[in-house]
């Protein structure tokens, strides 16, 4: 460690108040924080100082995030030998190693793309560097299908980060879910890189033969290409990091634990699409609904919650404390309707098959308002039962 | 009053509306016609023209007219006057240009109800001389035009590939001919338009500090 000490503090000289470099002296602070707690204390007033900073907390979910990764590489080396018929005489290895060197590149346009713009922003505005794009960083390339180019990501990152982000001023200031930006950008720019039956096994664009839609692609036209253990353990073809529930929830227990994520937001967004699910169901043996749309409305309401993005997007999206509401029963409410939106959208309208993205801006949009509301309920209730002293009405 | 006609202040009604006082991105008027026409260049220009020329006139005709409009019914009589210009400009633009006119559809009739004419006849026209009104049309026009010019470049550049329809995009860069380039299509969408006027807004405020409200 005492190494590292000392490059930070040969180096402090040259960004110091009135150096050559100081416009640099972001940068230098940034690189600090990462491995050492800063000294300075507030001047005035009292604070209470905590080491779980935000550059703290942003590791943990990216720790969170850690099994989803691992899980991700796997199934992508996974469904890439399934697709050409190799599968029994690949090793786990060989499996594992193609998905790490697949999905490594997207990982690395991604941190780039991002924290390139942060600092450049940084420097120009003049204020510290902000840790917030460590877990978009992350979850921009678990969101995508593994086949998306990567100047495609490049462009999706450098939109949310500038678009979604600096804009309103930069980490903590965002109304969107940056990573979530990114993917809608893609979805609706590049429709054909981003969705149908070519993009989601590795080595489908090369060539011809390899085609494979998502378990949601097949349900939306009626056919049913899954078994729901595949489908919780993560071995169907999907976005890289979406896939496993199982991973998903280990992260997720992690979230909870350390009271980073918030269970309640976690909760009512299942709730909501297990109570969807089960409204579906009710309406599936319907004459006016068609063929394809019979067999989606029947699938047993629990397969929604582990299909598609819908425990990735409850557990690490929605829970996002920036853009999702803060009170907490504004928190049910917003997760409850992500849940019900999410499992409409992509029942209902076989085009989208990718409801919870949708579903989660959607909500992110109007979060402010719930929290509007819910705190003017308390006032209102407050005011009801308070009384003047010594004074009648 | 014996002014020279390109007096400088004269001149300030010119350029004004092309920076600092810009009718899209400052004064924030006519913002549905600039999202509607501009996924491509070429009704891009046409619509800008179009415009300049019925805010010019429209100008001078109510300038023309302002010391015997009743205060009452101004607003009846400004939409005659721009009804009619629009008229005449839907007519030429259908004689001459029919396809151009037909991608434009319902939005050379709508320059009636944009807010730029009707702003700049309350604010301006009213009050003022013809050839001063004359100026201010044409500045304003022009302020909009150049808005609508750089968002229906951009727009066209990487939604379709092409600019004032020939293709700048090599086809085969193209992922459909074995490349690797695709057209943005969020770009033809709508929200992208706004997205661009507001970059636009951004880095015009970030050079002109003096426009920023707080």
């Amino acid at each position: 460690m005492n190494f590292i000490k000392n490059i930070f503090e040969n180096t402090k000289p040259y960004v110091q108040k009135g150096a050559k470099y100081h416009w640099l002296h972001s940068v230098h602070d940034g690189f600090f924080t990462l491995f050492f707690v800063q000294k300075n204390t507030s001047k005035s007033g009292t604070h209470i100082h905590d080491y779980i900073d935000l550059k703290r907390t942003m590791g943990m979910v990216v720790l969170a995030l850690v099994p989803a990764i691992l899980m991700g590489m796997y199934n992508t080396g996974y469904q890439h030998f399934k697709a050409i018929d190799e599968l029994a005489s690949t090793g786990f290895f060989e499996i594992f190693l193609f998905g790490l060197l697949k999905v490594l590149p997207i990982i690395i346009v991604s941190y780039g793309v991002g924290l390139g713009i942060e600092f450049v922003f940084a420097q120009i505005r003049g204020h510290e560097i902000q840790e917030g794009f460590l877990v978009s960083g992350m979850l921009i390339p678990l969101v995508m299908p593994v086949e998306t180019p990567l100047w495609m990501i490049a462009v999706a990152t450098a939109f949310a980060v500038v678009i979604g982000k600096e804009v309103f001023g930069g980490t903590g200031m965002n109304i969107w879910n940056p990573a979530l930006v990114a993917r809608a950008f893609l979805f609706f720019a590049y429709p054909a890189q981003m969705s149908g039956i070519k993009v989601w096994v590795a080595g489908s664009q090369a060539t011809d033969a390899i085609t494979c839609a998502t378990p949601l692609g097949d349900a939306a036209s009626g056919v049913i290409s899954y078994t729901a253990s595949d489908a919780f353990f993560g071995l169907v073809p999907g976005s890289i990091g979406e896939t496993s529930t199982l991973a998903i929830l280990i992260g997720a227990v992690l979230l909870i634990v350390t009271g980073i994520g918030s269970w309640r937001i976690m909760l009512s967004t299942i709730a909501g699409g297990a109570v969807m699910g089960l409204i579906l169901n009710a309406f599936a043996g319907s004459a006016s609904l068609s063929e394809a749309n019979q067999v989606f409305f029947a699938i047993p309401f629990w397969h929604h919650l582990i299909l598609g993005g819908f425990m990735f997007g409850a557990i690490f999206m929605a829970t996002d404390p920036v853009s999702g509401s803060q009170t907490v029963s504004g928190k049910w409410i917003y997760g409850f309707l992500i849940g019900i939106l999410a499992v409409l959208i992509r029942v209902v309208n076989p085009a989208y098959p990718e409801g919870m993205m949708l579903a989660i801006l959607l909500m992110n949009t109007f979060a402010p308002l719930i929290d509007h509301y819910v705190v003017q309920g308390h006032i209102k209730k407050r005011l009801k039962r308070a009384t003047v002293s010594g004074r009648t009405a | 009053m014996s002014e020279p006609l390109f007096s400088k202040k004269n001149l300030k009604l010119l350029s004004d509306p092309l920076n600092s006082s810009n009718p899209i991105t400052v004064q924030v008027l006519g913002i549905c016609s600039a999202l509607a026409v501009t996924a491509q260049l070429k009704p891009a220009v046409v619509m800008s023209i179009s415009v300049t020329i019925v805010l010019a006139f429209a100008n001078v005709i109510i300038s023309l007219l302002r010391n015997t409009i009743p205060n009452r019914i101004r607003i009846i009589v400004q939409l005659v006057v721009i009804a009619s210009l629009v008229i005449l400009v839907d007519q030429i633009l259908k004689a001459y240009v029919y396809d151009v006119s037909k991608q434009l559809s319902v939005f050379v009739g709508l320059i009636i109800t944009n807010c730029i004419i009707m702003g700049r006849l309350e604010a301006f026209a009213l009050g003022n001389r013809p050839w001063q009104s004359f100026l201010d049309g044409i500045g304003n026009g022009a302020g909009y035009a150049v808005i609508l010019i750089i968002v229906g470049f951009f727009r066209e550049l990487l939604g379709s590939g092409s600019v004032f329809g020939f293709q700048v995009i090599p086809d085969s860069w193209y992922i459909t001919n074995g490349g690797f380039y695709a057209n943005n299509g969020m770009m033809i969408l709508p929200p992208m338009a706004l997205i661009t006027v507001g970059i636009i807004i951004w880095v015009q405020r970030s050079r002109n500090r003096k426009l920023i409200e707080n």
